[in-house]
């Protein structure tokens, strides 16, 4: 199993009921946030392209905050999730200076926290919050190694590009093109 | 024109703007650790090639101040802990992909062995010590005994240490000045460098302090070598890495790099140092004072200025 | 453990079926903390609550979820519900940061000193009716209660509205009329015989072409309409955007037609010419459904693309190709009405325009144009009759306006201020949940309006602006907290929602229906108010439409039957429609009978001068209005607005990212608070672009006071509109002030 997100940026909009879908459903403290939204525009007006992007942990498959952590409390969980657990976490913040996409931030409580793509959800059979309140549909979410799954299918169908793959990290979050 | 933006999002403490994660703590517990890997490791070299007699402050007197430096660097890397109450979990595993750990792990080993070192030498600074019970006695003599396979096992455990202080940094390639392999070295060649320095003052005899002015002068062209190599091979790199070569190059750390670090932790010491063994009456203090200063500045401005390094965005 | 986690799976599913939702959500919430391991929370079972959503208009109904301890943890959209579709936007999902902010109205007030003063004593709720109804029966006495006027701007205003009439009284406007949708539906209302509605009639969903005229679908998060555009461009529809802001919507689009603003006319009028002339018009349709062609025909014959070229700035290839697209789409084509249409004074004929090219492609009552919506109606209980008002807003406007089927709000402000020549002014204004410093143009008039006043009452739940200017501050709790009138908008298929309270009122605060009987108590209206609680009105109610309260507690949503099979036009059957010719008029008799234009006509606007800009306004998706700026959750996503810049003119002004300017307008008026630059390649070099709805200057709002710039500062010169007395806000010019921004 190999988890993995698909977001469609000719799709999203930037309206963020992603980043506050993540904040009510995982009690992220009001002034953080485990995912964000991100715009580009290019050109001269008026012949200009804009991508909007909804992003957040790319649950590298080579993850470097995984390789740095001094305890073992970054680590891979079922499907290649990256995950935190708290109570290992020492809050050196090694994990944090590695993560190219500064998708780490220290939680209040001290620990490390980013997102979980809603493991909890995903025990219930459900989908991650930000993926299952998009208005515009624009993020799929499943199983790499399922061929049927609708991120495989959306996958095989369209062009996509991941962040910053020079890094090295193995992403496994895809922004359709 | 192109425009970046974060529209929503982002504003995590530490992290947004830029990164802020590390402040002073983590290069002053590289900087301490790295003096300390210096100076144990011309105690080391200089017990192994069994010139004991002839430098006494490299081997009898400098060692006394690690563990201080070595306790102060624990004390600061606990205050950068954000999780403190969990601080005994890097003892429960040792990951070797890690640096952090290799880090923790290596002082585990460092300090206790410098204290180790202190006890047997500290006959040296009081003549009279005697160790109370016979067991301390007894363990005493068995270290004394075993003089030189502890010196060669703290001549590797410093060289990692002090290497350790640059990989620390140079393993993370999503900061793109840290990830060249040469900070580890070039760290390593700052601690022995300052070490150096700091012997050289100690140093009772003229032949201490000049061999040492000496050792310092040649590391110090290592080191400003091994600069020009980074640059080098920074401007030879990726769009990422040339962009992090110019906060160094016309950036925002270009004056406290070049003034600082290069001319007066390095380039002026080198020159007193050189007038020193010309014969000119140079205290030595000065080059001590100016290469300590050099190699904190130093890591406090590599560690913010990775920091400010990335990327995207 | 392996037949735990495929029970949890099992029960899942479950949850799809909306009859098996209660009771198969119980099931799961219980299991899942024994998954956790966390034996404290296995115990008790977190529930959840029907309501819909207040954040904004389109009122998508959601579930509330509470936890253990009662506190509600998360708003999560209906699945059944066809606003949503079980999606809710950031606000609607940022809702909780309404309940749990802290700087809410907490307790009654009632002003001490002189008004606008802001200093207020607390008051217990008897007080503040006893005070509202002393004014109240003074005014009716000395004046007569139709000088009481209410503003009202969500479900609560309903109450009021009850109240009122039965007071005496059908003052009753919402700026969402002449501030905001007005000029469409008295457009629609003229051309069609019916109106665009809210939630708008179009059906994106199924449309091959969807046209925007500065509507900015995706910046204004209309819950529906942004998932049908977001269909829409899954099935490969073309859109086509007009506006001088490269919107979200225009990075979308196939076309974006860069316009020079308030321009727009020439171009609808040059795409109707291209329409006719090219013979791509709906042929059978038009001569079945219209009148007026020929005078139209006749009426566009000169207005040609190069014509508009040179008005629009438009490519006149590109308006060919685009017109082609529409009609290569059509009937599955829609022309967008837009929302906030009141910008230049001629906005009527600008969506007249609209409709008749909506016409001509033949897209109204077809599948992927405008369909035909139905709703439900809720039964009327028994009261005795409104009193009849002797007079109303329309006598201070005595024959104007009378295409306007609502109230104009910005007309009750202008006749609250006296003249010798009317007859009364008002003397009372009640303002429910509408800010109206933000919200009518022209604050200083608002402020001299407020200050003829007899009685100002303020219902909202945060101190607004608008709050400081009131006699009496009634806290209303917010909509989690309480029940309202059921939701009974029109859809493809006829919906109801209930709104219940998930949890007890915060603070001293109470519901719209309980003020509005308890007013309506001391000022002897009992017999209006028959039920002792709302809970037996609702059920009352519900009991009438099939269903009942306990039932919709259960189900938060329930779908009605359409009475017929009638979404679209039949293409066989006659058709009449509502307006003076039984056809559809593209030649408009009722706006020819009012004394305008029966079609409509390109006039020129004023430009700005030299060094000025055209202030533009919008919406971000994640706030509705200035309503929401203090919303903890969404001041979290977006806390300032910015001043888009096009880089020309920042390199003219030496303006720089970030940096904080003030803005002057053409009458010398200077906004209150500063706004950042943002220099971005979006904007034309002839327009400055802001959201609209920051800029407070209301000390007790702590998140948003001073954050960012209110366009309505600026908004001094208002256009309005001859035929229905909208507020053209748009013909406003500002430039930069860099200086003294702390003064």
């Amino acid at each position: 199993m190999r988890y993995a997100m698909a977001i469609d940026t000719k799709k999203c909009v930037g309206c963020s009921d992603c980043v506050v879908a993540c904040q009510t459903e995982n009690n992220v403290p009001i002034g953080y946030c485990r995912d964000w939204v991100v715009e580009v525009t290019d050109g001269t007006y008026p012949q200009l392209e804009l991508e909007i992007r909804s992003e957040r942990c790319n649950h590298c498959s080579n993850a470097p905050c995984v390789r740095c952590c001094p305890t073992g409390a970054s680590h891979y969980a079922e499907g290649g999730i990256v995950l935190v657990t708290a109570n290992k976490c020492i809050g050196c913040g090694a994990c944090i200076a590695s993560c190219p996409y500064d998708a780490r931030f220290p939680h209040p409580d001290g620990h490390v926290d980013k997102c979980t793509y809603c493991n909890h959800r995903l025990l219930e059979g459900l989908k991650p919050a930000c993926v299952s309140v998009c208005p515009t549909k624009c993020m799929y979410f499943g199983d790499l190694d399922d061929p049927n799954s609708e991120v495989s299918r959306i996958i095989k169908k369209r062009k996509w590009k991941t962040l910053i793959p020079e890094a090295g990290t193995s992403p496994e979050l895809y922004f359709l093109i | 024109m192109r425009e970046e933006i974060i529209v929503s999002g982002r504003m995590n403490h530490l992290i947004d703007p830029y990164l802020q994660i590390w402040h002073w703590p983590i290069p002053f517990y590289l900087f301490v650790g790295g003096l300390a890997a210096g100076i144990l490791f011309f105690a080391a070299l200089m017990t192994i090639r069994g010139k004991e007699e002839q430098y006494t402050a490299a081997t009898r007197y400098a060692p006394f101040i690690v563990p201080f430096l070595l306790v102060l660097g624990l004390g600061a890397l606990f205050i950068d802990l954000n999780h403190k109450p969990y601080f005994w979990r890097l003892y429960t595993t040792l990951r070797l992909e890690s640096p952090m750990s290799w880090g923790a792990w290596t002082l585990m080993v460092v300090t206790p062995l410098s204290i180790i070192w202190c006890a047997i030498n500290i006959r040296y600074i009081f003549p009279k010590w005697q160790w109370p019970y016979e067991w301390l006695k007894n363990l005493d003599a068995f270290f004394v005994k075993h003089k030189m396979t502890i010196a060669w096992v703290m001549i590797i455990s410093s060289t990692i240490l002090g290497i350790y202080t640059g990989i620390l940094f140079s393993a993370f390639n999503a900061r793109p000045l840290w990830n060249t392999s040469i900070l580890g070295p070039l760290f390593l060649a700052s601690g022995l460098s300052a070490g150096a320095a700091v012997i050289a003052f100690m140093g009772k005899t003229h032949l201490e302090k000049t061999t040492f002015a000496k050792i310092d002068l040649l590391i110090i062209g290592i080191e400003l070598f091994l600069i020009i190599h980074l640059f080098m091979g920074f401007l030879a790199s990726s769009q990422v890495q040339i962009e992090a070569a110019s906060l160094f190059l016309g950036g925002e750390y270009t004056a406290p790099f070049w003034i600082f670090v290069v001319f007066l932790g390095m380039v002026v010491p080198a020159i007193l140092d050189f007038l020193e063994l010309r014969g000119y009456p140079i205290p030595t203090v000065l080059p001590m004072i100016l290469v300590l200063f050099g190699s904190i500045t130093f890591r406090f401005i590599i560690a913010f200025a990775g920091q400010a390094s990335r990327y995207l965005y | 453990m392996a037949t735990r986690r495929d029970f949890i799976k099992v029960s899942a599913i479950g949850v799809g079926g909306l009859a098996l939702a209660g009771s198969s959500y119980g099931l799961l919430k219980k299991v899942i903390p024994a998954v956790k391991g966390n034996e404290k929370a296995q115990k008790v079972i977190p529930t959840r609550t029907p309501t819909y959503c207040e954040i904004c208009f389109w009122k998508c109904a959601a579930w509330v979820h509470t936890n253990d301890e009662g506190k509600i943890t998360k708003i999560i959209g209906h699945d059944s519900d066809p606003h949503c579709n079980g999606r809710l936007c950031p606000r609607g999902t940022g809702g909780v940061g309404m309940y749990y902010d802290d700087e809410r109205l907490k307790t009654p007030l009632i002003r001490t000193e002189e008004r606008g003063l802001q200093v207020f004593r607390e008051a217990t709720w008897d007080e503040a009716f006893e005070y509202i109804a002393g004014k109240m029966k003074k005014i009716a006495v000395e004046h007569g209660p139709e000088c009481v006027a209410l503003f009202t701007h969500g479900s609560g205003g309903a109450y009021f509205g009850h109240m009122l009439k039965a007071y005496g009284s059908d003052n009753i406007g919402a700026p969402s009329f002449a501030q905001c949708r007005g000029p469409r539906e008295v457009a629609f209302q003229s051309t069609f015989g019916d109106l665009v509605m809210s939630p708008e009639r179009t059906d994106i969903r199924d449309t091959r072409c969807l046209v925007l005229i500065g509507s900015h679908i995706g910046e204004n998060m209309h819950n529906g309409q942004v998932q049908e555009m977001s269909d829409a461009i899954d099935k490969g529809a073309t859109i086509i955007t007009v506006d001088p802001r490269f919107s979200t919507a225009a990075s979308k689009s196939k076309y974006w037609l860069p316009i020079k603003p308030a321009t727009d006319i020439a171009l609808l009028l040059a795409w109707i010419h291209e329409i006719i002339y090219n013979e791509w018009y709906d042929k059978k349709y038009v001569e079945k459904h219209t009148y007026g062609f020929d005078q139209l025909k006749e009426h566009v014959k000169d207005m040609t693309p190069q014509w508009a070229y040179g008005i629009t700035g438009i490519d006149p290839n590109v308006i060919y190709e685009t017109a082609r697209e529409m009609a290569n789409a059509s009937p599955a084509v829609i022309v967008h009405p837009g929302r906030h249409v009141t910008w230049y004074g001629d906005d009527t004929q600008r969506l007249r325009a609209i409709a008749i090219l909506n016409a001509l492609l033949g897209s109204w009552g077809r599948r992927g144009g405008f369909y035909f919506p139905e709703k439900v109606d809720v039964p009327k209980f028994n009261h005795p009759p409104y009193p009849k008002p002797k007079r109303n807003w329309r006598d201070a406007f005595p024959g104007m306006y009378n295409l306007a089927e609502e109230v104009i709000a910005s007309g009750i402000c202008d006749a609250t201020i006296p003249v010798p020549e009317r007859e009364c002014a008002f003397k009372g204004w009640i303002v429910y949940g509408t800010n109206l410093i933000f919200t009518l143009p022209d604050q200083q008039k608002t402020i001299k309006a407020i200050q003829n006043l007899d009685l100002m009452v303020a219902v909202d739940t945060m101190p607004m602006e608008i709050t400081g200017w009131a006699d009496v501050i009634l806290p209303e709790c917010t909509y989690l907290e309480r029940y309202d009138e059921i939701r009974v908008s029109p859809h493809r298929e006829p919906y109801i929602a209930l709104r219940m309270p998930a949890t007890e009122p915060l603070y001293n605060t109470k519901p719209a229906w309980w003020m509005a009987k308890e007013l309506g108590k001391k000022l002897g209206l009992a017999d209006f108010f028959p039920f002792e609680t709302i809970e037996e009105q609702l059920d009352w109610q519900l009991k009438q439409m099939g269903t009942s309260l306990d039932e919709m507690k259960k189900l938060g949503v329930k779908k009605y039957e359409r009475a017929a099979d009638d979404l679209y036009l039949d293409e066989n059957e006659p058709f009449e429609f509502n307006t003076n010719t039984g056809k559809i008029e593209l030649f408009s008799t009722a706006i020819l009978a009012e004394g305008f234009d029966p079609m409509p006509k390109y006039t020129h606007h004023e430009e700005p001068p030299e060094g000025f800009y055209r202030l533009n306004y919008g919406r971000a998706p994640m706030h509705t209005f200035s309503r929401t700026a203090n919303n903890p959750n969404l001041t979290d996503l977006m806390d300032e607005n910015t001043l888009w810049v096009n880089p020309k003119v920042a390199k003219l002004w030496d303006l720089k990212n970030d940096q904080y300017v003030k803005l002057k307008n053409q009458d010398g008026f200077v906004s209150h608070t500063s706004i950042k630059v943002r220099v971005t390649e979006r904007i034309r070099w002839d327009s400055v672009y802001m959201v609209h709805g920051f800029g407070h200057r209301q000390p007790q709002m702590k998140r948003s006071y001073f954050r960012g710039a209110s366009d309505a500062d600026l908004i001094t010169r208002v256009h309005v509109d001859p035929i229905m007395g909208g507020t053209g806000m748009r013909g406003n010019f500002v430039t930069f002030v860099t200086e003294n921004l702390e003064a």
